[in-house]
C-alpha cells in the first residue's frame, strides 16, 4: 500500500522521445487507469515503473523510495500482463506460488495464500491444471491471482482484458471492478480502450505521442475535455467536429459552417469573442444533438439529411450529412427515421465545445 | 410436386469417363502407396539395402576377392576378444559423451548470448554457423596444421606466452590424440547446438522472463526455472541427434590421427574402416559396423518415444 510518483519521466530510444516528462502521482488505494492509442508512450510508462525498462530521465517514486535503480523484483509490485504470461510448463499452484517461492516464503504460508486467493477468484478447481487447459477467462483469473498471493503494495496491469472475446470482457471488467474494491491496494491500468477507463478508473490520464493530455476523474474528462484528442479518444461514437467561423453577427456572436450556422450561446460568448473573424473547431456530442421541436430557439437549430441508420436497441444512431459535414447523432430508440430523411436537429447549448484551429486546446 | 418433376427428367449428371490411372489414384489405397513409392525406393536402395548386405556380409568370412562361407557368429566372436575392439569402444563412449557435454554446455551459452540484443546479432549469428558450413575435411586439415608438432600455431603461441617450453605432440602423444579430436569435435558441432537452441529459445515469450523477473526470480533462478524447463523438449532431440553423429563419427578422426596412435582415438567406425577396407576383412569390418547398432537404436528408441511425448502434450 503505497502512493506513487511520477516525476519529469522520459524515455529515448536512440532519436525517438517514447515519453516526455511525464508528471503523475497515483495515491494510496487509487485505480488509476493510463489510456492512450498504441504507441501513445503508456506501456514504455508501465514498463519503467515496473522496472523492465531503463529510465532516460527523470524519477519513479514508490512509497518513499526513488525505484531508478531497483531490480522489478525489489520494487514490491506485482504485475498482470496481456498475454496473461502463465509459465506454461507449471500447474496453476505453482504459477501462484512460483513468486513466493522465490521469496521464501514458508510452505505452509504459501499453500494457504495460494488457497485463498484460488478461493476468491473461483479457481480452486484447476489448481492442478497446466495454463494450457484453461479458458482465457480462467487463465486471467491466475494471472490475477499470482499478482494477489504476494501482497505487493502496487498492481500494474498491461491491457489484461484485450485478450479476451468481447462478451468475455465486459464480464471480467465488471469482476475486476469488484474485486478491486475488495482488494483496496494502489493500481495502474494500462489500456488503449477508453470504455474500460471510464468504467474502473478513480482517475483516468489520457496520452498521446508520449505526453499526458490530461488527468481526472472520468466525467471530467468527458464533460471538460482539454483539447481536441480528449474530446475525440474518450466516449463512444466520439464527439462530432465541424469547422465553423466565428463572426459578430447582429443578434451577438455567431458561429457558421456551409451547412449550419447557430447563435453562440451566452455562457460562451466571452471565451469565444477573442476568436471573431477566425475559424474554430465545434465539438458535439452524438447524444447532444436531439431532434428539434418547436420549442428550441431556432439559432441553435439546423437541417440534416439522415445517411444511415444504425439500430443499436437503446438508441438509435443517425449518420447525417449536414452540408459537407458528417455528424452522428443519438436519439431515443422510438424515433421513426430512414434514409433519406430530412430532420431538423438542435443543439444543446451548455454541451457545446470549441477548439482552437491551431492547438486544438479547449477554447 | 414430385421431385423429379423439380429437379427435372434426369436428377443426376452422369460422372464423365475416367481413365485407368486416374481411377486409381482416386482411390486413397492406391494413391497412398503412389505417394509413398519414391520414399520406399530411396530407402530401400540406400539404406535397408546395404544394411542388409552388411547383415549377411558379417556372418561370412568374405575377404576382398575371396567370396566367403557361413560363418555364424564367428566374427563377432572374435570381436569379443580383440583388445583393440575394446578400445575402440571404450574410446567411442568417452569421445561421444565428453563431446557431446562441451557441445551442449558451449552451445547453450553461445545461443542464450545470442538471444540477447547487440549490435552486429544478425553477423554475429551468420558468423556463428562458419564451422558447420565448411566441409568437415577441410576444416579438419586446417586443425591438423595447427596441431602439427612443427609448425602448430597454437604451440607457438602458448610457447610466445610463456606458458610453455616444449613442443606439445598434440596428435602424436596418446594420452593428448583423444582430447584434440574431441576439441576439433566440439568446434564443428557446437554451431549445431547454438542454433538450434537459439531457435528454441526464441520460441520462449519473453514476458514469461520479465513475469519472473518480477515475481522476484533472480537471472540464474530464471533460467533454471523458465528458460531450461521450457528449452528441454528442443535440448533433447538435439542431444539425440548429436550423440548418433558422434558416436559414428569418421571423417574427422580419419583425417587427423587415423585412429592412432597405438588405436589411442579409434573409433567404431575408423576401425571398421581399418579392418573392413584397409586390411580386406570386410566380413569383420562389417561386424565391427553392425555392432554399433544396438546402441544407436537405443537412442533412437529414446528419441522417438520423447518427440511422441512432447507431440502428446
Amino acid at each position: 500500500m503505497a502512493r506513487v510518483l511520477i516525476r519529469n519521466l522520459n524515455k529515448m530510444y536512440d532519436d525517438f522521445h517514447a515519453v516526455k516528462d511525464v508528471n503523475l502521482e497515483i495515491r494510496d488505494k487509487e485505480f488509476l487507469v493510463l489510456v492512450g492509442p498504441s504507441g501513445c508512450g503508456k506501456t514504455t510508462t508501465l514498463r519503467m515503473v515496473a522496472g523492465l525498462e531503463t529510465i532516460t530521465s527523470g524519477q519513479v517514486l514508490i512509497g518513499d523510495t526513488v525505484v531508478n535503480d531497483l531490480a522489478p523484483m525489489d520494487r514490491d509490485i506485482a504485475m498482470v500482463f496481456q498475454n496473461y504470461a502463465l509459465y506454461p510448463h507449471m500447474s496453476v499452484y505453482d504459477n501462484m506460488a512460483f513468486g513466493l517461492k522465490m521469496r521464501k516464503v514458508e510452505r505452509a504460508e504459501i499453500r494457504k495464500r495460494v488457497q485463498d486467493a484460488a478461493d476468491i477468484l473461483g479457481i480452486r478447481d484447476y489448481l492442478a491444471r497446466k495454463p494450457r487447459q484453461l479458458s482465457g477467462g480462467q487463465r486471467q483469473r491466475v494471472a490475477l491471482g499470482r499478482a494477489i498471493v504476494r501482497h505487493p503494495q502496487v498492481f500494474l496491469f498491461d491491457e489484461p482484458l484485450s485478450n479476451l472475446d468481447a462478451k468475455l470482457r465486459v464480464q471480467m471488467r465488471v469482476e475486476l471492478k469488484i474485486f478491486f474494491n475488495f482488494l483496496k491496494t494502489t493500481e495502474i491500468y494500462f489500456t488503449h480502450d477508453q470504455v474500460e477507463a471510464m468504467t474502473l478508473g478513480d482517475r483516468v490520464v489520457v496520452m498521446r505521442g508520449g505526453l499526458v493530455q490530461q488527468v481526472g476523474e472520468p466525467l471530467e474528462l468527458y464533460n471538460a475535455p482539454v483539447n481536441r484528442f480528449v474530446a475525440g479518444f474518450i466516449g463512444s461514437p466520439a464527439m462530432n467536429f465541424a469547422p465553423v467561423r466565428v463572426s459578430n453577427g447582429k443578434d451577438g456572436l455567431r458561429a457558421d459552417n456551409p451547412g449550419f450556422g447557430i447563435d453562440v450561446p451566452a455562457e460562451i460568448r466571452p471565451r469565444l469573442q477573442p476568436y471573431a473573424g477566425r475559424d474554430v473547431i465545434m465539438g458535439i456530442r452524438p447524444e447532444d444533438l436531439q431532434l428539434a421541436n418547436g420549442s428550441y430557439p431556432p439559432g441553435l437549430c439546423f437541417d440534416a439529411m439522415v445517411e444511415v441508420v444504425e439500430k443499436l436497441g437503446p438508441e438509435i444512431l443517425l449518420d447525417l450529412q449536414v452540408g459537407e459535414q458528417t455528424m452522428v447523432a443519438a436519439v431515443e430508440p422510438n424515433v421513426r427515421a430512414k434514409r433519406g430523411d430530412k430532420l431538423r436537429f438542435a443543439l444543446r447549448p451548455e454541451r457545446l465545445h470549441f477548439f482552437d484551429t491551431g492547438s486544438e486546446a479547449a477554447i | 410436386m414430385a421431385i423429379s418433376e423439380a429437379v427435372g427428367q434426369r436428377p443426376f449428371v452422369r460422372a464423365p469417363r475416367r481413365g485407368v490411372a486416374t481411377r486409381l489414384l482416386e482411390d486413397e489405397r492406391w494413391l497412398a502407396a503412389a505417394l509413398l513409392l519414391p520414399t520406399v525406393v530411396l530407402l530401400g536402395l540406400f539404406i535397408a539395402y546395404p544394411f542388409i548386405e552388411g547383415v549377411l556380409l558379417s556372418v561370412t568370412d568374405t575377404k576382398v576377392g575371396i567370396p566367403g562361407h557361413f560363418v555364424a557368429l564367428q566374427n563377432f566372436i572374435a570381436l569379443w576378444h580383440d583388445s583393440i575392439f575394446g578400445t575402440a569402444v571404450w574410446n567411442t563412449f568417452v569421445y561421444t559423451a565428453v563431446a557431446t557435454v562441451f557441445k551442449l554446455a558451449l552451445g547453450l551459452w553461445l545461443a542464450l548470448l545470442l538471444n540477447r540484443h547487440f549490435r552486429g546479432k544478425a553477423f554475429t549469428r551468420a558468423f556463428i554457423l562458419l564451422p558447420f558450413i565448411i566441409p568437415t575435411v577441410l576444416s579438419t586439415f586446417a586443425w591438423k596444421w595447427m596441431f602439427d608438432p612443427t609448425f602448430s600455431v597454437i604451440n607457438w603461441s602458448l610457447f610466445q606466452l610463456g606458458l610453455i617450453h616444449g613442443r606439445i605432440n598434440w596428435l602424436g602423444d596418446p594420452n593428448l590424440a583423444l582430447i584434440s579430436v574431441i576439441i576439433v569435435n566440439v568446434w564443428r558441432g557446437v554451431p549445431f547446438f547454438a542454433i538450434s537452441l537459439l531457435a528454441g529459445l526464441q520460441t520462449i515469450n519473453p514476458e514469461l522472463q520479465e513475469a519472473a523477473a518480477i515475481d522476484g526470480a533472480r537471472p540464474w533462478q530464471r533460467f533454471w526455472h523458465v528458460t531450461w524447463p521450457l528449452l528441454l523438449p528442443v535440448t533433447m532431440v538435439v542431444v539425440l541427434f548429436s550423440v548418433i553423429q558422434t558416436f559414428a563419427d569418421f571423417q574427422l578422426v580419419y583425417v587427423l590421427t587415423g585412429g592412432g596412435p597405438a588405436n589411442a582415438t579409434q573409433l567404431f567406425a575408423t576401425y571398421a574402416y581399418q579392418v573392413g577396407v584397409g586390411t580386406g576383412l570386410l566380413s569383420e569390418g562389417a561386424a565391427i559396423s553392425l555392432a554399433m547398432f544396438p546402441f544407436l537404436l537405443i537412442v533412437v528408441v529414446v528419441q522417438l518415444l520423447y518427440i511422441r511425448r512432447v507431440e502428446v502434450h
